[in-house]
């Protein structure tokens, strides 16, 4: 059982690398902008996934630590001209000490502090971001952030750093995973399930947690500076309370505790508006209507729906056969 | 500075902390009976005053019926709210439960921007007349409004928690479920109960508000958040270190404003928050220590 599903998810692996190698050569090119920022969101909600997912926790302040780096990265690179690897190194090293100062002392407390710590938390950054006007320029926004160049080579085009953007999102994603499958991984399981069990067998409750939520804000402090490097422009208004609101809910509709499930809703709540330009202006609806709904119906989310249908599938597939393939089977021969 | 200039930013601190105090009362009382934190209390106090001018505005009712008409509207709002998102999630875990309660409360405010529209209102203050010069600062009439009103419900909730048998099964809840459950208290109607009195307080809030600061589609964010806040400060469940929790936020914000910098006022309460999250999460008022991990 255990072989099968490492040989299967490791089939899914190679697939998930296969359609991000393909994609940009299928999709028509305007779609290559409206991916790399489907990836940018993958890798927030990857982060994310693990700490609502595996530490039942949530932050309402994720689009803080994304916005930290991207400023962070963006002021560096542009006002004091470091290279661009340091940038997005300070500003991934920055989101993660922040969520550690953090998150240490609020996941002392049980219940949900978490929350309300780092909703407040947004709200304080967003407040600095629109006012601290010396280092972030304002409500107007810090501009003329370099491009990605790493080794002697700059990401220009949009194919190109849709490869960095969606290279990156593979290797986390590979790391989240293994992270999941270890000894680490089944001690957070046991902490979601119950914390009094968990303690009672050994497993340092509030630091399991504390690390997961630094490893979700280096998540989105990765993807933070990508952005940065990638619209060359940042502004407060991409780092709001909605932006934080965003990412929970493309890892509630993708299915908590699922990795593909972080990743799926990512990809689909990016492309989905794209479709719909009518509803540009009331997504905040849409959005909380996926909240509500898929909490109530699907709590799984859309991995929960996946595995649903295939379970159908299969155990018609199964109730089918012997008799049916048979029947089909010479169904099929008897047609000329 | 002058005193005149300090006694001001006391008046107006106090006037907006009184309406902290009472979305941190309905947060309370969410607490107490569900241990629910509810991040749609304050879409609640956005609702109270949005509903009221838009009564008058388009209903064209006088001041007087539109303020209990919004009000009672929202307070079967909170009703809804239950009946309809809570009640059906009976027996999940927390964390489903918060992500429910923000969605109801995007689902209220993105409602409210779709039916309001965008623009920020004012509500006609309740009283006619001019300021009341105090010792060289001005009091506005409707701050005595605020303040009187948020007394008075203080008062009434604490006749309705000790002498009426509803007040005490709340209570029993809050202590115990099972154990209320078992003495014949029906949980599910205390717990709706809870949801109708915080919106009511809630929008209570937001009614008596109005007049001073403007409303708005968007304000319940901060208004929710300063709210909790506020019940943090004054040791979560306690609903007189919840009113107090508000008046404190309120003067230290307002006095923030004035003295340091009026851009980054509404940072000032979550600076506190932050900081009584880390160094004392039972709040000033509460128990000795809070649940620890």
């Amino acid at each position: 059982m255990s072989s099968n599903r490492g040989k299967g998810s490791a089939a899914g692996l190679a697939a998930f690398a296969a359609i991000i190698a393909a994609a940009p050569f299928l999709l028509p090119d305007y779609y290559q902008s409206v991916l790399i920022v489907a990836g940018l969101f993958a890798i927030l909600s990857m982060g994310l996934n693990l700490l609502m997912g595996y530490a039942g926790q949530i932050s309402l302040g994720h689009a803080a630590f994304y916005g930290l780096s991207a400023y962070a990265s963006g002021i560096l690179t542009t006002t004091f001209h470091w290279p661009v690897p340091a940038g997005i190194a300070a500003g991934v090293v920055l989101s993660g000490v922040t969520a550690a100062l953090i998150g240490i002392p609020t996941l002392k407390l049980k219940g949900h502090y978490l929350a309300m710590g780092t909703l407040g938390f947004g709200v304080i950054v967003y407040i600095v971001f629109n006012e601290a006007v010396g280092l972030t320029a304002g409500p107007s926004g810090l501009t003329g952030i370099p491009r990605l160049s790493a080794f002697g080579k700059t990401f220009s085009t949009d194919r190109e750093y849709y490869f960095v953007v969606w290279g990156t999102a593979f290797v986390l994603f590979v790391l989240a995973r293994n992270l999941v499958r270890s000894r680490m991984g089944r001690a957070l399981r046991a902490i979601h399930t119950s914390e009094s069990a968990a303690s009672v067998l050994g497993i340092d409750v509030a630091r399991y947690k504390a690390f997961v939520f630094v490893l979700s804000a280096v998540y989105a402090g990765i993807a933070g500076a990508l952005y940065a490097h990638f619209v060359t422009f940042v502004s407060p208004g991409s780092f709001s309370f909605h932006a934080s609101i965003q990412i929970v809910t493309m890892v509630v509709l993708g299915g908590m505790a699922s990795l593909w499930g972080a990743v799926a809703g990512a990809v689909f709540l990016t492309v989905l508006p794209e479709w719909l330009r009518a509803i540009e202006d009331y997504d905040i609806l849409v959005y909380g209507a996926i909240l509500v709904l898929t909490m109530r119906f699907l709590p799984g989310g859309l991995a929960e729906g996946a595995e649903r249908a295939r379970g159908t599938l299969v155990s018609a597939f199964r109730r089918k056969s012997p008799a049916s393939a048979a029947a089909a089977s010479g169904a099929e021969g008897r047609k000329p | 500075m002058p005193f005149s200039s300090f006694l001001q930013f006391i008046v107006s601190g106090v006037t907006v902390g009184a309406t902290y105090g009472l979305t941190a009362l309905g947060f309370t009382m969410i607490f107490n009976t569900t241990g629910i934190i509810n991040f749609a209390q304050g879409e609640f106090v956005m609702l109270g005053g949005m509903l009221a001018v838009f009564s008058m505005k388009w209903g064209g009712l006088p001041l007087p019926v539109a303020v209990p008409l919004s009000v009672l509207l929202v307070t079967a709002m909170g009703v809804g709210v239950d009946r309809l998102t809570i009640r059906p999630m009976r027996g999940k875990p927390a964390v489903s439960l918060v992500i429910v309660t923000i969605g109801v409360s995007i689902l209220l405010r993105g409602g409210a921007m779709l039916i309001f529209g965008k623009d920020t209102h004012a509500l006609p203050p309740f009283s006619e007349g001019a300021a009341i010069p105090l010792g060289g600062a001005s009091l506005l009439p409707q701050s005595i409004w605020v303040v009187g009103i948020t007394l008075a419900v203080l008062v009434a909730m604490k006749v309705f928690f000790d002498r009426t048998i509803t007040g005490k099964a709340m209570l029993a809840c809050a202590c115990d479920r099972k154990a209320a459950s078992l003495m014949g208290i029906n949980v599910d109607v205390m717990v709706t109960v809870s949801f109708a009195f915080s919106a009511l307080v809630g929008a209570l809030g937001g009614v008596i508000l109005a007049p001073i600061t403007l409303t708005a589609y968007d304000v319940g964010i901060l208004l929710g958040l300063k709210g909790f806040a506020a019940c943090i400060l004054g040791g979560l469940g306690n609903p007189f270190g919840a009113v107090a929790g508000g008046l404190i936020i309120g003067v230290l914000e307002s006095l923030g404003a004035g003295f340091l910098s009026s851009g980054y006022k509404d940072a000032i309460a979550f600076v506190i928050l932050l900081a009584l999250l880390f160094l004392r999460p039972s709040g000033l008022f509460g128990k000795a220590s809070a649940d620890r991990v």
